[in-house]
C-alpha cells in the first residue's frame, strides 16, 4: 500500500519536467513553429539551473537561470527561423547538436558534484491523509507549478483574447497578418516563452530531480516532450496526462527491478523510448484526427508581403 | 538600418560560400573561446585545422574517422532531399554494428580455417542487413501509422544504445573479459584489414568513392533519384506527375539505413574488431552536420566529411597536448551548423544598408 502511493509520486515527480517542457513546445505550436531544439535547451538549462543551484545555494534563482538559458537558445532560434526563414527541422536540430556538446563542456566543472535532495512541500491537512497524502500532496512545489501551467496555458489558449490570436497566428499567419497582427513578433513570444518553460524542465531536472550533473543528464526527455504534443493533440491538459503517462512508464522500469522482475536493466530502460513510439504511432494512426487537431501551418515558414 | 532584400534567383556562388564563411566564423568564435580559456588561439587552431593533417599516418586517420561520416551522410543526403527527415542514424549504425558483430562472432564460432580477411565481406552485407531493418521500422511506422519519422528515428536511437548495452553486458560478453563489458575479439577471418601496414586505415574505405559515384548517380542521373527529389521539392507536383511519396519514403530510408548500417559493421570490423558499450561516438549525429555542410551533394559530403574527422581528431589532440577539454569538439560542432544555416540566408536574400528605397519593405 505505502510503496503503490510512493510509485505514485515518484511518477508524478518523473512526469513534471515532461509536462512542463511538453506546455512549452505546446505554446511554440500553437503559434505554427517546431522547435525540434528542445534536448538542447532543457540540456543547456539543466547545467545553467544546476551551477546556479551548486555556487548560490538559491533554488529560485537556479530555476530562473534555467529559464533564462532555454529563453535565450530559443530567441537564436526563433530569429534564425522567423526572419532569415531557415529550415525549421534543420535549426532545430542545430540547437539540439548544440546544446549537447555545449552543456557537455561547461559541465566538465560539475560533473560529479551533488546537490542535497531538495524538500517536498507537504500540502498543509491534505498532505496528511492515509494514502493520498504520500501519493499526490508531498511534492516539490514544481509538481504543483506543473498542474498550475497546465491551467494557465489552457484558459490562455482557449479563453483569453492574447490566446485566440496567437492560435490564429498558428493556424493562417496570412490571414492574421492581414488582420494587422505581427505575425512575426507574435510567434517569436511563443517560441521564446517556450523555450523558458523548456528551461524550466531542464533546471528542474538536474536541481530537483537527478539532483546532479552528468553529461546527457535530459536522456531523450526533450524528444519524448515533442512527441507528447502530437500524443495530446494539442491539448494543455492531455500534455499533463501524457506527461504522467510517460512519468509512470520510466517509474515502471525501476519498480520492476525491486520487484526482481528477472529482465536485464538494459532491456528495462528501452521502455519510455518504446513507449513513446507505440504511443505516436497509435495516436498519429488516424489522419484526418491529427490534421483537424494539428495547427494548420505547423512548420511552414511565412514570409508576410508574398 | 541593415536590410534583408529577397534575390531574384538563389545565388549559386552563395551556396558554395556560405560553408566556407560559416567555417571562417566557427573558427573564429573558437578562438575566442581558446582565449578565455587561457591557451594561445593560434596554438589552439592549429591543432584543430593543421596538425591533424600532419603526416600519412595523420591524414590516415582522418580518412579513417571519416569513412563512416560520409557513408551516413550520404544516406542522410538522399534522406533530406526527399524531405523525409531521418536523424537516426546513429542508431542504424549501431544496428549495422551489431548485426556485423553478430556475424563476426558466429563465422569465428565455426571455426572454419579461412585467411585473414576472408570473410569481412559478409560481415559488411549483414551490418547493411541490420541498419535497413532498423530503418525498416522508421518506414513502416510513417507509413502505415503516419507516425513522425523525425521522433521514431530519434527514439530508436536509445532503443539501439541499450540493446549494444545489453548484449555486450549479457549474453555477448566475453567469458574471459574479466568482466569487461566488452564480447570477445573477433575471428581474423572477419577483420577489415588494413591497407598498409602500421595503419588502421582499412579496405573498407575503399568502398566510399564507389559510394560517392553512386549516390550521385542515383540523385542526379536516375529516374527514381529525380522522383525523390521532387518529391521533396514540391510534393504536390510529385503527386500530380505521379510518383509515389511512399516508395520514396521507404527507398530512402532503405538506402541512408543499409549506408549508415555499412558504416556501423566497418567500424567494428575495422578498428574496434569486438563490440564494447562505445561502438559510436555520436558518429551518426555528426554526420547530419556532415550532411548540411556538404551542402546535400555526395561530392561536397566527401570535403565536409573531412572537415569534420579532422574536427574529430583535433578534439582529441588538443586534449591530450593542450589540455583542452574534449567536449569543445561538440561546440564547435553545433556551432559550424548554426553559422552554417544562418549564413545560407545570404542564398536567397542579400544584405542592404540603409533603409528601403521606394516603399518596399
Amino acid at each position: 500500500m505505502n510503496e503503490a502511493a510512493l510509485l505514485i509520486a515518484a511518477t508524478i515527480a518523473s512526469g513534471t519536467p515532461l509536462a512542463l517542457a511538453g506546455l512549452g513546445l505546446l505554446l511554440n505550436e500553437k503559434a505554427g513553429i517546431l522547435n525540434l531544439g528542445a534536448e538542447g535547451m532543457m540540456l543547456v538549462a539543466a547545467i545553467a539551473g544546476f551551477a546556479t543551484a551548486f555556487l548560490t545555494g538559491s533554488d529560485l534563482v537556479a530555476f530562473a537561470a534555467g529559464a533564462a538559458a532555454g529563453a535565450a537558445m530559443a530567441l537564436v532560434f526563433g530569429v534564425l527561423v522567423i526572419w532569415l526563414n531557415t529550415n525549421q527541422y534543420a535549426s532545430g536540430l542545430a540547437l539540439s547538436l548544440f546544446g549537447a556538446g555545449f552543456s557537455a563542456f561547461v559541465g566538465l566543472a560539475f560533473v560529479g558534484k551533488k546537490l542535497e535532495t531538495r524538500e517536498a512541500f507537504q500540502v498543509p491537512w491534505l498532505g496528511e491523509l492515509p494514502f493520498i497524502g504520500p501519493a499526490l500532496f508531498r511534492q516539490h512545489p514544481m509538481a504543483y507549478l506543473a498542474i498550475a501551467l497546465t491551467l494557465a496555458v489552457a484558459w490562455f489558449l482557449y479563453r483569453s483574447r492574447g490566446g485566440l490570436i496567437l492560435r490564429a497566428v498558428g493556424e493562417s499567419p496570412e490571414s492574421a497578418h492581414a488582420l494587422g497582427y505581427r505575425v512575426r513578433l507574435l510567434r517569436l513570444a511563443a517560441v521564446v516563452a517556450g523555450g523558458a518553460l523548456c528551461g524550466l524542465a531542464g533546471a528542474y531536472l538536474s536541481v530537483v530531480y537527478a539532483p546532479l550533473w552528468v553529461e546527457g543528464l535530459v536522456a531523450g526527455r526533450g524528444w519524448i516532450a515533442l512527441a507528447l504534443t502530437t500524443f495530446a493533440t494539442w491539448r494543455p491538459a492531455r500534455v499533463l496526462l501524457g506527461a504522467y503517462l510517460f512519468g509512470g512508464v520510466t517509474m515502471l522500469q525501476f519498480a520492476l527491478q525491486t520487484m526482481n522482475v528477472q529482465v536485464a536493466s538494459q532491456l528495462l530502460a528501452m521502455l519510455p523510448y518504446l513507449a513513446t513510439i507505440v504511443v505516436l504511432a497509435l495516436i498519429s494512426r488516424n489522419p484526418t484526427w491529427i490534421r483537424i487537431n494539428m495547427p494548420a501551418s505547423l512548420g511552414k515558414p511565412f514570409h508576410p508581403g508574398s | 538600418m541593415i536590410r534583408l532584400e529577397a534575390r531574384a534567383e538563389p545565388s549559386q556562388a552563395m551556396s558554395l560560400a556560405s560553408p566556407l564563411i560559416a567555417l571562417v566564423l566557427t573558427a573564429l568564435l573558437a578562438a575566442g573561446l581558446f582565449v578565455m580559456l587561457g591557451k594561445d588561439p593560434v596554438q589552439g587552431l592549429a591543432v584543430f585545422f593543421i596538425e591533424p593533417l600532419n603526416g600519412l599516418r595523420a591524414v590516415s586517420e582522418v580518412a579513417l574517422k571519416a569513412t563512416p561520416l560520409i557513408l551516413c551522410a550520404l544516406g542522410l543526403a538522399v534522406c533530406y532531399r526527399s524531405n523525409v527527415w531521418n536523424i537516426g542514424a546513429e542508431g542504424q549504425l549501431l544496428l549495422g554494428a551489431v548485426a556485423g558483430g553478430g556475424m563476426a562472432l558466429w563465422l569465428g564460432g565455426l571455426g572454419l580455417d579461412a585467411s585473414r580477411g576472408a570473410f569481412a565481406p559478409l560481415v559488411l552485407l549483414a551490418g547493411m542487413a541490420g541498419g535497413m531493418a532498423w530503418a525498416a521500422i522508421v518506414a513502416l511506422l510513417r507509413d502505415r501509422f503516419n507516425a513522425s519519422e523525425i521522433l521514431v528515428s530519434l527514439m530508436l536511437v536509445y532503443v539501439a544504445q541499450q540493446l549494444v548495452n545489453y548484449l555486450v553486458f549479457g549474453p555477448w560478453k566475453d567469458p574471459q573479459g574479466f568482466n569487461f563489458p566488452q564480447t570477445p575479439t573477433f575471428d581474423p577471418s572477419t577483420w577489415l584489414l588494413p591497407l598498409w601496414r602500421g595503419t588502421r586505415l582499412h579496405w573498407g574505405a575503399l568502398v566510399v568513392p564507389v559510394m560517392v559515384l553512386l549516390a550521385w548517380a542515383f540523385l542526379f542521373r536516375s529516374w527514381r533519384g529525380f522522383q525523390l527529389q521532387v518529391g521533396g521539392l514540391a510534393p504536390a507536383a510529385a503527386r500530380y506527375a505521379g510518383f509515389s511519396s511512399r516508395q520514396a519514403l521507404w527507398l530512402a530510408l532503405m538506402l541512408s539505413g543499409g549506408l549508415a548500417g555499412l558504416a556501423g559493421a566497418m567500424e567494428v570490423a575495422g578498428p574496434l574488431r569486438q563490440l564494447t558499450p562505445h561502438i559510436s561516438t555520436g558518429i551518426g549525429f555528426t554526420a547530419i552536420i556532415v550532411c548540411f555542410v556538404g551542402r546535400l551533394h555526395p561530392v561536397g559530403i566527401v570535403f565536409s566529411g573531412f572537415l569534420l574527422s579532422m574536427m574529430l581528431i583535433g578534439g582529441e589532440l588538443g586534449q591530450s597536448r593542450l589540455g583542452l577539454p574534449n567536449a569543445l569538439t561538440g561546440v564547435f560542432q553545433g556551432l559550424l551548423l548554426f553559422l552554417l544555416l544562418a549564413c545560407d540566408t545570404l542564398i536567397a536574400y542579400r544584405v542592404r544598408l540603409g533603409s528601403a528605397a521606394r516603399g518596399a519593405t
